[in-house]
């Protein structure tokens, strides 16, 4: 690395279009909305800047409180959702023969690479009311009532009268299946990072010495693999705060998270202030996950070296 | 293996199909470990595949099979507004990729190259994009746009100017990651001989490198290309309704209802990214491999 004043002329070259880019086309934008989540609605376009809190404040009625925790209250349940059945699946693939864990990793990602809103609408296929997963059920159904009948049982209708459709879909259990669905490959790379790091003697050990493979799971694997969990609950769970597709496309009236609410200010509500205050609260919200993970990093990278 | 196998004939005829007992640290062959994976795999690629699938049945209900056909990729073909939301996102996705890798790979000597004051910054800057919530960039681009009073009435493709100005916004951070760890590999000496040997300092970027940052730029570039293609939440909120893209048509669609144009559409959407994220993995394999063969 060299210093920029041995040779200004290609620093400035090949720093300012990117820099000046990112300023124009980004910072500035974050910028405006910051500035107008202090300012007052007044009339249909115009926007006037009070540096009032009263967006902020208004962020703080119960209405919207109890969507904030909505969110969180989703995002947490994804996340341990996706930690359960990742941490398996890490796991597994650190253990398999060197030859198979690329094309296993790579099992686990490619959905990844397919577009969010196409995963979204496969999703609402197999949970709506006439799905597949309703369909099978009803299948069953018919078999289960054909069974009875030629037990002799068939007048008694023990199965019901008739086949009721699981309501899957448009409702919260919809938004964190999808979530879930949306943020699995999000967890399993960090935790298969950390886990493929480790060194496998420390479980032979501590299995050798006798403690039973759950033992050796919580008081071994666990904190050896700590950085890795962190990193993955981390990156699992900034995305699912500010999820707007997953719950406006399979959630129900009741199950709308904050990006829902902005997206509604921006679009047909038109208030913009209060809008750019609830993006700035979820921007700072990521940042504060962000800065959590840096100073747990910090903490576990510490305690390693100790 | 062959010789335990010899020494132990009884047990390896009784559990052929197992050829040695699991070891306590066989976790791959434990049976509930292998259940867990195959169950998240099933979970993860039934929606997708009984999506594909569904794409040819001829049937509008979309559950029963009823015969293979190819009428609603026809349908979708015949679709005007589809077609032209097609080009449009292709359109985008060309000239924000040729944008994303120039400017990312500018980013990525600068941060690899000098050291100056205010990199810090200028490196957590960078990382923006990538971190902050995507609903908070679409909205940050909704407001910057209308404020600056951008035209939206002009030609295409000039009206799609303020959905490419984002995208590039968003993916010439990826282009500058990928393009960095490639660089992070280059034997600087390479620089310095041909310097030494009269080389300027434009031809020593053009003739050594270019072509070494080669593979980064190529696998930054389809990254940036599949990021714009499939992008969805920023663009919602910079396009307008002339400039509706793929994934907003389909957004529009799905709203509306579930049905087999829609299937057919995602599936080529499907196969495309899939085509360009498999291209980006070979050539990033490939540098890697060679990057070990000249160290």
């Amino acid at each position: 690395m060299e210093s920029w004043r041995r040779n200004p002329l290609v620093f400035w070259v090949i720093n300012l279009p990117p820099s000046l880019w990112l300023l124009f086309f980004f910072l500035i934008p974050l910028g405006l909305i910051w500035i107008f989540s202090f300012g007052e609605k007044r009339g249909v376009v115009d926007i006037e800047i009070t540096w009032t809190l009263a967006n902020y404040l208004r962020a703080m009625d119960p209405l919207y409180l109890q969507i904030f925790a909505k969110s969180l209250w989703f995002t947490a349940i994804t996340t341990l959702l996706c930690l359960a059945v990742g941490f398996p699946i890490a796991f597994g693939i650190s253990f398999a023969p060197a030859k198979w864990k690329p094309w296993l990793l790579l099992a686990i990602i490619l959905p990844f690479w397919t577009n969010l809103l196409i995963r979204t609408y496969a999703l609402i296929a197999v949970l709506r009311t006439r799905g597949y997963v309703n369909f099978t059920l009803e299948w069953f159904w018919d078999q289960g009532n054909w069974l009875l009948a030629l037990l002799g049982l068939g007048q008694y209708q023990l199965l019901g009268a008739q086949f009721e459709a699981l309501p899957l879909l448009y409702n919260n259990f919809a938004v964190v299946f999808g979530l879930v669905y949306v943020h699995l490959p999000f967890t399993v790379l960090p935790l298969y990072a950390a886990l493929e790091r480790m060194d496998s003697s420390y479980i032979e050990a501590s299995l050798d010495l006798g403690a039973g493979q759950f033992r050796t799971f919580f008081t071994v694997v666990v904190p050896l693999a700590k950085a890795g969990i962190i990193s993955a609950v981390i990156i699992t769970f900034i995305p699912a705060l500010g999820s707007f597709l997953t719950p406006d496309l399979l959630g129900g009236t009741d199950s709308q998270m904050i990006a829902n609410v902005i997206e509604r200010q921006f679009k047909s509500a038109n208030d913009w202030p209060f809008g750019a205050a609830l993006s700035f609260i979820l921007m700072y919200a990521t940042f504060f996950a962000l800065a959590l993970r840096a100073l747990l990093a910090r903490g576990s990278s510490s305690m390693e070296a100790a | 293996m062959s010789v335990a196998d010899e020494a132990t004939p009884a047990p390896v005829l009784r559990r052929r199909w197992r050829r040695e007992a699991i070891g306590p640290l066989d976790y791959s062959r434990r049976l509930w470990l292998r259940l867990t994976f195959l169950a998240a795999l099933v979970f993860l690629y039934a929606p997708i595949i009984t999506l594909i699938v569904f794409s040819f049945n001829d049937s509008r209900r979309n559950i029963v099979w009823r015969g293979f056909t190819f009428k609603y990729y026809e349908k979708a073909l015949g679709n005007e507004s589809l077609i032209e939301a097609f080009t449009n996102s292709l359109t985008i996705a060309l000239l924000s990729t040729a944008a994303s890798v120039v400017l990312g790979a500018m980013v990525a000597v600068l941060l690899w190259r000098f050291r100056f004051p205010g990199k810090a910054p200028l490196e957590g800057a960078m990382a923006l994009p990538i971190v902050i919530p995507e609903i908070c960039m679409g909205v940050a681009m909704l407001a910057f746009f209308a404020r600056v009073g951008w035209p939206s009435d002009l030609i295409w493709p000039f009206n799609l100017g303020s959905i490419i100005i984002a995208h590039i916004s968003f993916s010439f951070p990826f282009v500058a990651m990928v393009v960095r760890a490639r660089l992070a590999n280059f034997n600087r000496e390479l620089e310095e001989a041909a310097k030494d040997l009269g080389a300027s300092e434009w031809e020593t970027f053009r003739d050594v490198l270019i072509p070494f940052m080669r593979p980064g730029l190529v696998a930054g570039g389809l990254l940036a290309f599949t990021l714009s293609l499939d992008d969805f939440v920023i663009t919602f909120f910079t396009s307008g309704p002339d400039t509706v893209t793929f994934p907003v048509k389909v957004y529009s669609m799905v709203r509306f209802s579930v049905t087999p144009e829609v299937n057919a559409a995602s599936t080529v959407l499907i196969v495309i990214t899939l085509v360009l994220t498999a291209l980006a993995m070979w050539l990033q394999n490939r540098s890697g491999q060679k990057a070990e063969e000249l160290g």
